[in-house]
């Protein structure tokens, strides 16, 4: 059976709100509407107003109010329309989702999902393409996931929804519509594994969300070249699945990491840090970073010269074998 | 308007949110007492001498942590002194099961709802971030962020309803609070989900050293209820039995299903904004002493006497008590240690697997090696 990315997301919802009546779904525009990309399609019908409702458009009151549901007792998933727009919730996220339990001694918990379809490369207009991961990968206190398949896209929201912690749950919304030959439900490995998606002894590449395919048709197209590249696919931002990359690391001597945001203190410098610090006399390069410029996101007609593409990718992998 | 897809807001008539010309006082200065069939005080004698006991014992409990502060125990104390009224009638209009989500300079509100105010002291000792568990008598962790916390309140409150709990909720915050978004997009969520929450403003004229009339060009503080569709109620904060009969009125009907409400309490912070503050800098001596006329604590006294509800056998039980509480603030957190420092690593996920293993060994190494920190 044909599943896109949104579909599973929307499945996974449905399902633990079937599973769990204190699972609670709301946002700007996930009711009638079902959602700016519709991942909420239907859900309101089936679980009724009380459960799956509009909020008024006010990012820091759905991260607040999530956060008194959750003491309440609720399961909250809260949608975020927008990457470019969560930038109003950052006190609710840092200072209190992030920080309460810690605050509290272990007296509360509060098992919140915030859902943020992120990321560029659908042509859209200002504000609504950002890679925020690392501001919250950096907030202790938070988990922070990325699907990079369908597959995982059910899996890894169940993952979160059950998790006591709260989850910020970063959807890659140009992968949306990427397809799956996959029956619901699906478990798939626990989020804070990274998953090798590809064999290869050439070099590794690392990506995670809407770059894992990117990376894969790298993969793809380096063959003809010649490359045999192995692609990891992190899944979690934080925890970081060290162990797995040291693995490839040590497998393949050379490491390009990829993704959509800026360089600058981008999850790429943690990996590289990581990978020097665990496997320094296994590298044969330095790593390198396959990302997007330390500019602020471009106007839609120039984003293809800005976000990494199979060719960025394949020119970085030729540059740590010039080593 | 005729109906049309270009509709009238008018959902209610706007008068009827509007707070009244002049804030509700039931006890004058001088301890004269008018009733007002409006805002009825339904407390019997013992209950009006517990309200006057319970800000008693807040400003003992205030003192003495201002007193552990000056002797190098607490790292800084944020003072209640003169909001006492305003703290102790608003918690008091609450019912057991009701909650309560405070800003740090909340003790007179945590003393009425039976929190071991010593155990507050902890977040300004800083041995740890708090230590109490908020589902023990329904009051959250004291918030610093501004005005944040009215969020929760209102997320909390909206749980409620949907449950069909019996559950109101309130939320203390200041002046300054107003200018903050959080308590704005609160009242915007409250008043859409009908959600049964009081937001209780103690308005007691300075955000540490900016006073109200820089703060905002607001009638009232109790109008800004009013473009969300809350009734905004406006008392007397430093008149207990105008503070209780006013916030009694809004959570009645938020128990009722009638929706949140604000509520300003017009008060006084008497002491500075926190011990680390010189309101010398900003405030007169003259200020000071005109503001002092109003006691809250005075005021009740001379009405409980006036109505022979005050004698020695009264006065000598609350010295008691405020005593003990002082004492057993004392017994708390003099000297008290800070926890195992690996606990730093014990609250931050429910599961930490794969967070920070190897700090965790780090730290316990270092802590094994003897390297206690000392130098840092």
């Amino acid at each position: 059976m044909t599943t896109t990315l949104a579909q599973a997301i929307n499945r996974a919802l449905r399902d633990a709100m079937s599973e769990d009546d204190k699972v609670l779904v709301f946002g700007e525009d996930v009711g009638q509407l079902g959602g700016v990309f519709r991942v909420t399609d239907g859900l309101q019908d089936q679980f009724g107003e009380e459960r799956v409702y509009d909020t008024p458009l006010a990012e820091s009151g759905i991260v607040g109010t999530a956060i008194g549901l959750a003491i309440y007792g609720y399961r909250p998933v809260a949608e975020m329309q927008f990457d470019g727009f969560m930038y109003p919730a950052f006190e609710q996220t840092v200072s209190h989702l992030a920080k309460m339990r810690n605050r509290s001694r272990g007296t509360l918990k509060l098992p919140v999902t915030v859902r943020v379809p992120y990321g560029g490369g659908i042509g859209a207009v200002e504000h609504h393409s950002e890679s925020p991961e690392a501001y919250w990968a950096h907030t202790m206190g938070l988990k922070v996931m990325t699907p990079g398949t369908p597959e995982d896209g059910y899996s890894m929201m169940r993952e979160a929804i059950a998790m006591d912690d709260p989850v910020i749950f970063m959807e890659p919304k140009r992968r949306y519509w990427m397809k799956s030959d996959v029956e619901l439900p699906v478990t798939t490995e626990p989020a804070r594994k990274a998953v090798v998606r590809r064999s290869g002894s050439t070099a590794t590449v690392i990506a995670y969300g809407p770059m894992v395919r990117t990376a894969l048709e790298a993969a793809q197209a380096g063959e003809e070249e010649g490359l045999d590249l192995e692609v990891l696919d992190l899944r979690s931002l934080n925890p970081l699945d060290t162990d797995t990359i040291v693995e490839s690391v040590k497998r393949t001597g050379r490491v390009v990491v990829v993704h959509e945001a800026a360089r600058m203190l981008g999850m790429g410098a943690e990996i590289a840090a990581r990978i020097q610090e665990a496997a320094f006399y296994h590298l044969e390069a330095p790593v390198l970073r396959a990302t997007g410029f330390d500019t602020p996101y471009p106007p839609a007609m120039l984003e293809k010269f800005w976000l990494p593409d199979v060719d960025r990718i394949l020119d970085f992998v030729e540059r740590t074998l010039t080593y | 308007m005729d109906d049309g897809p270009i509709r009238m807001h008018a959902h209610v008539d706007p008068a009827t949110l509007l707070p009244p010309e002049d804030p509700v006082q039931l006890l004058k200065p001088d301890g004269t007492y008018t009733p007002d069939e409006a805002w009825p005080v339904d407390l019997d004698d013992d209950q009006l001498r517990e309200l006057y006991q319970l800000m008693v014992v807040t400003r003992r409990v205030d003192r003495e942590a201002i007193n552990l502060q000056r002797q190098g125990q607490l790292g800084v104390y944020a003072s209640c002194m003169g909001q006492e009224a305003a703290q102790v009638g608003g918690a008091y209009a609450l019912a057991e099961q009701d909650w309560v989500f405070p800003s740090y300079r909340e003790a007179g509100a945590a003393v009425t709802r039976g929190v071991d105010a010593a155990t507050l002291l902890h977040l300004y000792r800083g041995t740890w971030l708090s230590n109490h568990d908020p589902h023990e008598h329904n009051f959250g962790l004291l918030s610093i962020p501004i005005g944040t916390q009215a969020l929760h309140a209102t997320g909390f409150a909206m749980g409620a309803r949907k449950d069909g709990a019996d559950v109101v909720t309130m939320v203390y915050f200041g002046d300054g609070g107003t200018s903050e978004g959080d308590p704005h997009e609160a009242m915007t969520f409250a008043g859409a989900f009908k959600a049964p929450v009081i937001f209780f403003v103690q308005n007691n004229q300075w955000a540490i050293s900016v006073p109200l009339e820089k703060q905002t060009a607001a009638p009232t503080l109790a109008h800004k209820g009013v473009g969300y569709g809350l009734p905004g109620l406006w008392c007397d904060g430093n008149d207990v039995l105008a503070t209780y009969a006013v916030t009694r009125n809004a959570v009645d009907r938020a128990r009722a299903g009638e929706g949140p409400s604000l509520i300003e309490a017009l008060t006084y912070r008497m002491e500075a904004h926190t011990t680390s503050d010189d309101p010398t800098r900003y405030r007169t001596k003259e200020e000071l002493e005109a503001a002092a006329e109003t006691d809250p604590i005075a005021r009740m006294k001379l009405f409980l006497q006036g109505r022979d509800l005050y004698d020695t056998g009264v006065e000598e039980a609350i010295e008691e008590r405020s005593s003990a509480e002082a004492q057993r603030m004392r017994d708390e957190i003099y000297d008290a240690p800070h926890g195992d420092p690996m606990e730093l690593f014990d609250h931050v996920y429910v599961d930490p697997t794969g967070h920070f293993d190897d700090q965790m060994e780090q730290l316990a190494a270092e802590l094994a090696a003897g390297e206690t920190g000392e130098d840092a």
